[in-house]
């Protein structure tokens, strides 16, 4: 009798700490908070497993528990307990019930797994929007507008997403927590598709997932969700042409050192290396050196957009090891101080 | 230098538990190294780069180097006993397995001496292992070490299914096998399919590092899936293969300390051998985010998920082993007992991550982190744990400290629960697994602070298990033939440490658990088969260990070969690794050309042992 009370009292236990864990966690980040459909249809399926699992465990250890202490030897008694061979009934019982819990859990599976594996990318309706992974950053192309971007990838609230992902060298895994699972970007041709919507405007972190080299866990990303009038007009502002720097010093230390990698305005969709339009704009320099504004700094990742464009610039290795920019130029300081300045108020005004 | 040459199967498992816990307390190393890193956001203890030679490190050395030869460590001192046997089918074979295994792994730490260590993960994942990603020398560390130390755990595989098959004693149908010997049965038949696999594609790959080879290559055609494939293909069953002998050591110890039949035997059966098929059938739920296709993830769901069914069917039976029994607490059987929830939590996220669509989230982030180390540590450990205590004084005559033992256990116990536990709501938050470094303010702080305290913990308990070891040592061989009282099966009617020949007499199996059933009918000794004769004996052979040294000097030759230079016309190299691949095969032209008909032990030397024992 007692057991099953002690499983009365511990079933709304599990029950609230599946509600509690629903709401954990930041809500751009964590896959227990999801803002968007696709990533809600993942967590339901956690739910149910967890729910499912979570009375597993239960019975396990409510049996555990007492055998342990209804059983123990005494001290001093010698008894030889009954040699039981074991029981038919029992064990088609503890057969049967996993195979009707495993088949309650396959079936929102199986209808998931086809469902998350929908095809958008020959949908007009749908933004298309091919992903390149690159060591150490992601770079962001919509054929449709002729934009190529990295490392924020800037979407309408309004619309499905159809990403078909690809890496440029070593495998990468591209993942939204928030909004959708993740997909790994393999080499040679071989295109993966996935879709997420983000109907909630706001910004959410992407990650790489797959070891892919040094600096693997620094290479993160934004989602930026926009209103639909918002991103036509940022669709609009990248097309556009792109002034250099007045400084002439300046502008042809940007020209010989930076240009001859990256790209800036409409030329961007050629280059193999981040291009640079509307860098002002963006969350972070470099995926991970978040903009805040002057004395806001609370963090050690954290500087003013000018700062941390001045510092990436002069030591990128000290913030992402192994990336491909280190050591590719020389700069003065002067020279430094001035592109940080330029990129700074390269910005673009859509929101 | 008795031990150098050895075959004897006892000796071969204490070389294996000493290699085995040595290569243990270097990943253990590794990994306290791993979590003093992540004990607080963008700490700079180690490089990155360092920092990724020792994700791969660890992986790799836990898997191939220190469970799998502690494993065998506990198979070769035990199976033979469990049968009845005086000893395994290839004795010469058997030594041959530990060298290989031993210089595989001494060549690949060598690797943090030479300066050029593994970093692509254990996984080793094209194109970022290839020679484009990683131009030093670590993944060629990587590809000819297990090479070298994968052909042991081939021959020991092999070899424990000869033994299995044709060595029990008379009586002893397969349905009277001890547990124990049975799960090693299993997973030497999965050895036997699985690491071929591995060979094949570290073949491939060192063909790809060292000729310019085009398996993995994608800018010559090369398919970065197919090693995700060959490598899964062995790596799935490769957790069946340390996890099954775990189960037969729980299956043995909960039924000692219960003093009670295990509970379902048939079924116990039953349910492994369904273990070890379905682990091949499932290797692609390590790749649902690699884009399969909805088919491929539905049917890897579903397989997965089955599994579930046999395992438990498995913990249910150790339950009622111990419902109605008399439950006695040894360290050996704290262990045990706290296997069977810690394995259950780790099963049920097995489970969960087998949902596709879901674990498009968990994928490659600290949830798998948890889930996998649920059940290698808390499962694996945990069982070559309870082993160790269980059969110590079988393996070395004298009884661990139980005081000691239970603080170890307690320590580590609580360490392991802290350090992972926490990690499964990191990888839901949002942090993905191998990172160098996390962002402040993610809220991942506390988590991982209190993840590095427990590996901390875990890192004492291990000290803590030494020491006693160290205490042990020290006194007197005065353990009986069955120190536990109340043993089952065939090991605890000969004495502690077993003689050479393990049985005088081969004894009459007339059920299961031999001895348990003898006992019950008031005899105090087995029923012999046979009067006391000579025993034939194999001779030690050095031929084991040179064949080792040999391929370890093959490896490095191969590998360096671009940099060490010409002589003339021939890589120097080249001829360093023919070198050592002429003194192998000199050794086995050795072995077979020369007759070795190995030794008796006479009566009487046997009747002298028997005398002092009784």
């Amino acid at each position: 009798m007692k057991r099953w009370q002690f499983v009365k009292r511990l079933a709304p236990l599990m029950a609230l700490l599946v509600l509690v864990l629903s709401a954990c966690g930041r809500e751009d980040m964590s896959a227990l908070n999801p803002q968007g459909p696709v990533a809600q249809e993942q967590l339901n399926l956690m739910k149910i497993s967890i729910t499912m699992m979570s009375l597993v465990v239960i019975v396990v250890f409510a049996i555990c528990i007492f055998v342990l202490i209804k059983f123990r030897r005494r001290k001093g008694d010698n008894t030889i307990p009954k040699q039981v061979e074991g029981s038919h009934k029992l064990e088609v019982i503890w057969t049967v019930i996993p195979i009707i819990i495993l088949v309650i859990l396959a079936v929102p599976t199986l209808k998931s797994v086809f469902n998350l594996s929908k095809d958008y990318s020959k949908d007009p309706e749908a933004l298309q929007v091919i992903v390149t992974a690159h060591q150490y950053w992601w770079e962001f192309e919509y054929p449709e507008l002729g934009i190529t971007t990295a490392q924020e990838l800037v979407v309408p609230t309004d619309r499905v997403i159809s990403i078909q992902a690809a890496t440029a060298d070593v495998l990468h895994s591209f993942w939204i927590p928030s909004l959708a699972g993740k997909i790994d970007t393999n080499p040679s041709g071989n295109v993966n598709k996935m879709y997420f919507s983000a109907p909630k405007a706001g910004v959410y972190l992407g990650k790489c997932a797959e070891l892919c080299g040094t600096s693997h866990g620094l290479m993160d990303f934004k989602v930026k969700a926009v209103e639909p009038s918002s991103f036509e007009r940022w669709g609009v502002a990248m097309t556009g042409a792109v002034e250099l720097p007045t400084d002439p010093d300046v502008a042809s230390a940007f020209e010989s050192k930076c240009l001859t990698c990256h790209a800036i305005g409409q030329d961007g969709s050629e280059s193999i290396y981040p291009n640079l339009t509307g860098i002002g704009s963006r969350e972070s320099v470099g995926g991970i050196l978040i903009n805040v504004e002057e004395g806001e700094k609370e963090y050690k990742h954290e500087d003013t957009l000018y700062n941390n464009l001045y510092n990436w610039i002069k030591d990128p290795e000290a913030y992402k090891p192994g990336n491909k920019m280190t050591n590719a130029y020389t700069l003065t300081d002067e020279e430094a101080k001035g592109i940080a300045e330029y990129l700074s108020n390269l910005t673009l005004d859509f929101e | 230098m008795d031990w150098l040459t050895t075959v004897d199967h006892k000796k071969i498992g204490i070389l294996y538990l000493i290699a085995g816990g040595f290569f243990f307390l270097v990943g253990g190393l590794e990994a306290i190294l791993i979590r003093i890193q992540l004990m607080f956001p963008q700490k700079e203890v180690v490089t990155a780069q360092f920092y990724n030679e020792l994700i791969t490190m660890h992986g790799t050395t836990m898997i191939f180097l220190a469970a799998m030869p502690i494993i065998f460590a506990l198979m070769n001192a035990i199976i033979p006993l469990q049968l009845g046997a005086r000893d395994v089918a290839f004795p010469f074979l058997n030594a041959l397995g530990f060298w290989t295994f031993f210089f595989g792994g001494l060549l690949l730490n060598v690797s943090f001496i030479a300066g050029s260590v593994p970093d692509a993960g254990w996984t080793m994942y094209a194109p970022l292992s290839g020679t484009q990603f990683t131009q030093h020398h670590g993944t060629d560390y990587y590809v000819i070490g297990l090479q070298i130390a994968g052909i042991g755990t081939l021959i020991g595989g092999i070899n424990f299914l000869a033994t299995i098959i044709n060595m029990r004693a008379p009586g002893m149908t397969f349905m009277r096998m001890p547990m124990f010997t049975w799960a090693s049965f299993i997973t030497s038949a999965l050895i036997l399919f699985a690491f071929p696999a591995l060979t094949v594609g570290l073949a491939a790959l060192m063909f790809d590092r060292l000729f310019s080879g085009n398996f993995f290559n994608p800018q010559t055609g090369g398919n970065v899936v197919l090693w995700e494939h060959i490598f899964w293909i062995f790596g799935h069953p490769e957790v069946y293969i340390l996890i099954l002998p775990a189960f037969g050591i729980i299956s043995e110890v909960i039924s000692t300390f219960s003093r009670k039949r295990l509970f379902g035997y048939s079924s116990m059966v039953f349910a492994t051998i369904l273990i070890g098929f379905l682990g091949f059938m499932v290797w692609a739920h390590h790749m649902f985010t690699t884009g399969l296709g909805p088919v491929a993830n539905a049917l890897f769901s579903v397989a997965t998920m089955l599994i579930a069914v046999p395992t438990g069917i498995k913990i249910f039976n150790w339950l009622f082993t111990m419902w109605g029994g008399s439950i006695r607490f040894t360290v050996a059987n704290l262990y045990a007992i706290g296997f069977v929830p810690t394995f259950v939590m780790g099963g049920v996220t097995g489970v969960m991550l087998s949902a596709a669509p879901a674990d498009y989230q968990y994928h490659d982030s600290y949830f798998v982190v948890a889930h996998f180390h649920y059940v290698i540590v808390g499962g694996l450990i945990m069982g070559i744990f309870a082993g160790l205590h269980y059969w110590w004084p079988k393996m070395f005559g004298r009884m661990l400290s139980e005081k000691l033992g239970k603080v170890t256990f307690w320590i580590f116990y609580i360490g392991f629960h802290l350090t992972f536990f926490v990690q499964h709501f990191l990888g839901l938050l949002g942090m993905q697994r191998r990172v160098w470094q996390y962002l402040d303010g993610m809220g991942f702080n506390n988590m991982n602070f209190i993840s590095t305290i427990g590996a901390l913990m875990m890192g004492v308990g291990t000290i803590l298990f030494l020491i006693n070891i160290v205490i042990t040592l020290r006194k007197p061989k005065d353990c009986s033939n069955d120190p536990w009282e109340d043993g089952r099966t065939l090991e605890w009617t000969i004495a502690s440490p077993a003689p050479e020949y393990n049985f005088a007499q081969t004894p009459l199996v007339r059920g299961y658990d031999a001895w348990w059933h003898e006992k019950m009918e008031g005899n105090t000794a087995m029923t012999p088969v046979e009067p006391i004769g000579p025993i034939h004996m194999p001779n030690a052979s050095i031929l084991p260990f040179v064949m080792g040294i040999g391929l370890f000097i093959t490896g490095f030759g191969f590998m360096y070969s671009g940099e060490w230079g010409t002589l003339g016309f021939i890589t120097v190299g080249h001829a360093v690794g023919i070198v050592g691949l002429l003194i192998t095969f000199g050794c086995m032209g050795l072995r077979s050309l020369i007759d070795d008909h190995g030794f008796h032990i006479e009566e009487d030397e046997i009747l002298k042992d028997q005398g002092v024992k009784s």
